[in-house]
């Protein structure tokens, strides 16, 4: 019995296989969009992990040189001699032949753990390998490939480090940087015994710090992993809209063949089994495939997104992706989900189907039409709560939260106002075609309500996120201007080397750049001393300031305070904020897009006096002369290294390369969701074409020929997408509000002015018609050689 | 002291000595294949230089071992040890030097056994052995001889662990001992040699202190120079080494190298005026009487030693028969109580049984 | 007897309370017997045919087929006796448009697990179907897909067969002659038969007749 109720039920898919690709290319395309994101997120959450464990020095606590960034060896000498357990480390850029990447040098005798040792093998062949010169170099394969030739050192490639980093010996590591006789930091691996000289005895010129926070990558990325998942649902629920359509209308069609079946004997359990292990198959069979196509996904977008990573918060990820368990998973469980979910109304009008009922063909789409007062009021119900949430909730969860109300709401609010303005025409129509033409337009909204819903998200979702990207980009490059404003930074290596050096330099201002971690009201954040210099006073992007904030400042006492720790504290000019255990007054708030982390201005003088240890290694130079000049002068002159001089043009353009790293991906997702929803409506114009058949028939009897009714479809499908367009603007900008106050706001602690770019909204709209007009060319295209004969069938078949 | 260390520990401990001996053809040239010098027969030591390191050999150590005594009576026993292990036979200044040193210290007692251990890369300083004035470091710890005495005639000698440490006076009583011919010490009929001498006759005074707290203590120390560059032949296994003091005066140190046979049996007998007789192999038989379980390991922690020639038999007991060493590379060497034809004190070393 | 009815009521849920469509109508058919219900639309006799398939429970009264009651069955059980024991023929042909001809034919026996071959290709030649075997339902006229249907019915030698206006989408020629060729066969297997029609016409070629107006037997 179940055999034969099998092969008729999977004989539909024989005679359809068209639909049975799109069933599967649906779920494929959904399953592929959400996996290869998960593939990304899981492959940066791995490396972070791996550079945590690889360095294992992230929790220890450091010495570094109270001055410049280096110490004496003969430090670290004294300090072990003295019985402090102490490793030493070197640090530093090593030049890559597309960029640089993080040297760090280790010393296998003391070092906790030394990256990419393998436990087997002859240990005393590897310390031997590792350090005889000229050294190892070890490093992420990718990393690897970027040392230029001329860096002498064994490479060893391990998957044990991320890319961006390279471990090698402390010697291979000072010969290469430069740094014979020098080191880094010195890691504390035991806490001195209390009989110990202390530090002030031994190394007067060191001092204790906090293990580094730069190491705390994961609550920095984490957002902008959430923006990435978020992306993911978003595409996963525009591939489901396309799944859901495809299975209701196969089971629509086979609603019959189900009906004869049962007739026939088969129990109803039996048939549903055999529906559910339909899905199963067919939501693996999709899934397989969506994964793979995921893992292409994946390896496309990643190197974009790993630049993003690196660029924006230091944190290393690696440019390929490794096929992983846990994404794999990730991508076949929301395949199952989703057949699941677009199984579910077929279920549940399965156990409601009467045997015996008259069969109308276009019963299925009569009750999407009473669905769809019914959707309107969930959508209603969405875009209600979002006020709601934005009102009661907090932090990302709650912007996030808005963003889904905001659009599901939309989405389900779109084929009843769809139709309310469809009717509209039709009441203002003059002609009996034209009537007919709304009137029909309005009748294939219900059928075309999934696709149509699924291209309104994505069209949402591409005006939300480019006005985003375009307020954030035009906003930013001002801020470059004004926050840069200086044409040469300098890093020097001691405050005597800053003295010797730049006394020879012409400049109008040599302004320090000093800093120093400091517990800003509870959190860790930064603090940076500033000259009172014009530079400043015309330049720096202050947001909100009081009274004479210049000379306040100038003055001492009170701070600036950039936008992120402003927002996260509730704090305006005239507030009194903590600053390791002081009260200072707010006297501005100025932008910051560097970083999420608080920041806070001094004047100079108040934070030399503050901070009389910190010796002023780096500066900013106004120059008159040529900028790249001055820095080549500086380093063949003076001889200073060419890490040590940036001009203002490369600092820019770094910036600025890093902020478009930034959105490159998400620039990727746009398009693919664009290109996913122009899927959707075609195979859902594809598969409603033969209900339509019975529709169009009585035109052509009545006169028109089948050319002219291919392109009244070919016009109704424009008609729809420019009017899913026209309704999806207005839901983008909200979108992009959403984006810009709201999850900005939380994500990285800065809120922009929303700029509008109406052009790209034209262009987008443009799109969109493009994409339901190709949609629609094929299925119109058949129509207008569809055989006389088959339309006749249809007068015969409904007698 | 012997190569104390087996060919398999000592590829892991000597780094360098991964290289696997295959220089052996060409040790009448006085090098092996790497480069390495090779210790040679009738040697001529030169003094104090001969205290210092010899980079150009593989592997070389400082060792001390006493056996100390509380005011009221207790038994105590340190160790001191410094290796330096080459991974090419030259020096260099900085991190470029190919000198890897490593340190073991222990203290003993019945009820306790505390052990650390240190490593450094040779040419920056932080471990090192001067000949003049002598001194040998490493972090904090030190083996500093006294401006104006012998060379190694007066030593203060400290180290420290987690919780614990000590701190020596060492005096010698007599005259340097050199063991096999000369100072030349041969370890497998093969030819594997090292040069080998010692100072077994050290008076101690200090302190030691334990987690709990600090005491004075008292008794005798012996000090082994050696150095080579060869490992041990490929069929021996391990050895088990002693050096005590017997009461009276005289010192007797053995050692066996265990292989597939009988072994390879040396000694030295040092009489209390300082003179001192080799022992050829086969005149020593080395008997285990008792043996202690730790962890998965079964050690011969009580001896017979018996000497027919000298009409010797000897029985040793350990202080604290859990001595183990949980180095980097692990092994026993603790403290032993002499009983039998002879009564004293003295240090048991067993490598090889894990 | 073969089939047997008790005493039968059904009633729905209408817009003003439920509507009675059955109350209280008794039948019975012997075996080779074949029996017409007739009556005007909304008369109940679908409804009845409905209940006598299993496809549906009465609220009152029993059905039984050679003694076996429906009243206790399970919807499984139910679905059992129909595939196995019982033939429906429809107005809609109903038949599965994604299997060919033969693949239709086969398919309740299929589905009863006796699917016999030969007798298959005897129906088909029986009924003139030889010929589309290959074809797929949409490509055949009304009247060859109706005999496609009986020939499906038929294959899985059903004890009673129960045609819903098995004629009323066709022609009258066409009509009569499937009716003639099915008439043939049911009395060729000794199935007895239930047919609903409204046409008298037709109901006189059956060897018994039962009229039904407004829920009740006249």
């Amino acid at each position: 019995m179940i055999g034969a109720a099998a092969a008729a039920l999977l004989s539909h898919w024989r005679r359809h296989p068209g639909q049975l690709a799109t069933l599967v290319a649906g779920l494929a395309l959904a399953t592929a969009l959400w996996t290869g994101v998960q593939a990304i997120n899981a492959e940066a959450r791995a490396s972070y992990d791996r550079a945590a464990s690889a360095l294992e020095q992230s929790d220890l606590p450091l010495l570094v040189p109270r001055e410049g960034d280096s110490l004496p060896l003969s430090d670290y000498v004294a300090l072990r001699r003295a019985g402090w357990k102490v490793a030493p480390v070197i640090e530093g850029r090593l030049r890559l032949k597309d960029g640089s990447a993080r040297l760090v040098g280790l010393d296998p005798l003391t070092a906790p753990a030394v990256p990419g040792s393998g436990t087997g093998g002859d240990p005393g062949r590897a310390l031997l390998d590792f350090i005889s010169p000229p050294g190892e170099i070890r490093g992420h394969p990718d990393t690897l490939a970027g040392l230029p030739a001329a860096v002498e050192g064994r490479r060893v490639a391990t998957e044990a480090l991320s890319p961006g980093t390279l471990v090698a010996d402390i010697g291979t590591a000072a010969r290469l940087l430069g740094l014979e006789g020098r080191l880094t930091r010195l890691l504390i691996l035991e806490d001195p015994a209390q009989d110990l000289p202390p530090l002030g005895e031994v190394a007067p010129d060191l001092r204790e710090a906090p293990p580094q926070p730069e190491n705390d990558i994961r609550g920095l990325t984490g957002s902008f992993h959430l923006n990435l998942t978020a992306f993911g649902m978003l595409s996963f629920a525009v591939g489901l809209f396309i799944a859901h359509g495809a299975v209701g209308l196969a089971f629509e069609q086979r609603r019959g063949t189900i009906r004869t079946l049962r007739a026939l004997g088969t129990p109803l359990s039996a048939v549903a089994a055999l529906l559910a292990a339909e899905a199963l198959a067919l939501a693996l069979a999709a899934g397989a495939l969506g994964v793979g196509l995921g893992y292409v996904l994946a390896s496309l977008l990643l190197p974009d997104v790993a630049a993003t990573l690196r660029g924006l918060y230091g944190a290393p990820v690696p440019g390929s992706v490794a096929v992983r368990a846990a994404w794999w998973a990730a991508g076949l469980g929301m395949a199952l989900l989703g057949a699941a979910l677009a199984s579910a109304q077929s279920f549940w009008q399965l156990r409601r189907l009467s045997v015996l009922a008259a069969m109308q063909p276009r019963a299925w789409a009569m009750a999407q039409g009473r669905g769809q007062r019914l959707m309107a009021l969930a959508g209603l119900a969405g875009l209600a709560a979002v006020p709601a949430i934005l009102l009661w909730g907090q932090g990302l969860a709650a912007g996030f939260a808005a963003l889904a109300g905001l659009l599901l709401g939309a989405a389900f609010l779109l084929p009843l106002s769809l139709s309310a303005g469809l009717r509209a025409a039709e009441r203002a129509a003059r002609s009996a075609l034209g009537e007919w033409v709304w009137a029909d337009a309005r009748q294939q909204v219900p059928g075309l309500s999934l696709a149509l819903m699924a291209l309104l998200l994505a069209l949402a979702a591409n005006i939300g996120v480019s006005t985003m990207v375009a307020s954030f980009r035009a906003t930013f490059e001002g801020w470059l201007d004004r926050r840069l404003a200086a044409e040469l930074y300098l890093s020097f290596d001691s405050p005597a080397q800053a003295a010797a050096v730049l006394p020879g330099i012409d400049a109008s201002a040599v302004l320090p750049v000093t800093r120093t971690e400091a517990d800003l009201g509870g959190a860790p954040g930064l603090v940076y001393a500033m000259a009172d210099d014009p530079t400043y006073r015309r330049n720096w992007p202050l947001i909100e300031a009081g009274p004479q904030v210049w000379d306040r400042l100038a003055a001492g006492g009170g701070v600036l305070v950039n936008e992120q720790w402003a927002i996260r504290a509730g704090l305006s000019p005239g507030d009194t904020v903590q600053i390791d255990g002081a009260a200072r007054e707010v006297l501005g708030v100025y932008a910051d897009y560097g970083n999420p982390r608080g920041q806070a201005i001094l004047g100079l003088e108040a934070f030399r006096a503050l901070h009389p240890e910190i010796g002023e290694t780096r500066f900013a130079l106004r120059l008159s002369g040529d900028p790249a000049a001055e820095a080549a002068r500086l380093v063949a002159e003076d001889g200073l290294r060419p890490d040590q001089v940036t001009d203002r043009a490369a600092l820019k353009a770094e910036s600025r390369a890093v902020f478009e790293r930034t959105f490159a991906a998400t620039d990727a997702l746009n398009v693919l969701t664009l290109a996913v929803a122009g899927f959707a409506i075609f195979t859902s114009l594809l598969t409603l074409q033969s209900l339509r058949l019975p529709q169009v028939a009585p035109l052509w009897a009545l006169g028109l020929t089948r050319r002219r009714l291919a392109l009244l479809d070919l016009a109704r499908a424009g008609l729809l997408a420019a009017g899913t367009a026209l309704l999806a603007l207005p839901v983008g900008l909200a979108l992009a509000w959403l984006l810009l106050a709201v999850v900005n706001v939380a994500a990285f602690g800065w809120r922009l002015p929303m700029q509008i770019f109406p052009a790209d909204w034209l262009r987008l709209g443009l799109a969109a018609l493009v994409a339901a007009l190709l949609a629609a060319a094929l299925p119109a295209l058949r129509l207008a050689r569809v055989s006389p004969a088959r339309l006749l069938r249809v007068f015969a078949d409904a007698r | 002291m012997p190569a104390r260390i087996t060919r398999r520990h000592a590829l892991a401990l000597m780094a360098a000595a991964a290289t696997p001996a295959r220089g052996q053809g060409f040790a009448g040239l006085g090098q092996d294949a790497d480069g390495f010098a090779l210790p040679q027969p009738d040697p001529v030591f030169r003094f104090p230089r001969d205290h210092g390191p010899h980079p150009r050999f593989r592997i070389e150590w400082w060792y001390v071992t006493a056996n100390l005594a509380t005011a009221s009576g207790g038994n105590r026993g340190i160790q001191w040890t410094l290796f330096r292990s080459a991974l090419a036979p030259e020096d260099r200044p900085g991190w470029a030097s190919p000198q890897i040193w490593f340190a073991h210290a222990a203290m003993t007692r019945p009820d306790a056994h505390l052990v650390a251990e240190r490593r450094a890369r040779g040419g920056i300083g932080q471990a090192g052995v001067t000949a003049e004035p002598f001194d040998a470091w490493i972090d904090g710890w030190q083996m500093a001889g006294h401006p104006g005495a012998d060379a190694l005639g007066r030593l203060s000698l400290q180290a420290r662990g987690e919780g614990w440490s000590y701190d020596l006076e060492l005096a010698a009583d007599g005259p340097l001992v050199f063991h096999g011919d000369g100072g030349y010490s041969v370890k497998h009929e093969r030819g594997q040699a090292s040069y080998y001498y010692s100072q077994p006759g050290y008076r101690v005074t200090g302190r030691l202190v334990w987690p709990e707290g600090a005491e004075e203590v008292t008794g005798q120390a012996w000090l082994d120079r050696e150095w080579s560059s060869q490992p041990l032949d490929a069929d021996q296994s391990g050895w088990d080494w002693f050096s005590l003091h017997l009461d009276g005066g005289d010192k007797l140190m053995v050692y066996r190298l265990r292989d597939s046979g009988d072994g390879f049996t040396p000694g030295t007998w040092i009489r209390a005026d300082g003179r001192s007789e080799s022992i050829p192999d086969g005149e020593i038989a080395l008997e285990p009487l008792d043996w202690t379980r730790i962890g998965d390991r079964r050690l011969p922690t009580s001896w017979r030693i018996r000497i027919p020639s000298r009409g010797l038999v000897l029985e040793t007991g350990p202080v604290n028969p859990r001595a183990w060493m949980a180095t980097g590379i692990a092994y026993w060497e603790g403290p032993v109580r002499v009983t039998g034809s002879r009564s004293g004190m003295g240090y048991l070393e067993m490598t090889g049984y894990d | 007897m073969l089939l047997e009815a008790t005493d039968i009521a059904r009633r729905f849920p209408g817009e003003a309370g439920p509507v009675t469509v059955l109350d209280g109508v008794s039948l019975s058919l012997a075996q080779g017997e074949t029996l017409a219900l007739t009556g005007e639309s909304g008369s109940g006799k679908s409804t009845l045919l409905t209940l006598l398939a299993g496809l549906d429970r009465p609220d009152r009264g029993e059905i039984r087929l050679k003694g076996t009651a429906f009243g206790p069955l399970k919807e499984p059980e139910l679905a059992a006796i129909r595939r196995g024991r019982i033939g429906l023929v429809f107005q809609q042909f109903n038949l599965v448009p994604s299997l060919s001809v033969a693949q239709n034919i086969a398919l309740q026996a299929r589905l009863a697990g006796r699917h016999d071959r030969d007798w298959c290709a005897a129906l088909a030649e029986r009924l003139g179907l030889s010929a589309h075997l290959a074809k797929y339902p949409e490509t055949l006229s009304g009247g060859q897909q109706q005999r496609v249907a009986v020939a499906r019915t038929l294959a899985a030698r059903p004890e009673v067969i129960l045609a819903d206006e098995p004629t009323g989408n066709l022609d009258e020629a066409t009509g009569d002659a499937v009716l003639a060729e099915m008439l043939a066969l049911v009395a060729e297997t000794g199935a007895g038969l239930v047919m609903v029609t409204h046409s008298g016409r037709l109901a006189g070629k059956l060897s018994r007749r039962l009229h039904l107006a407004r829920g009740r037997l006249a």
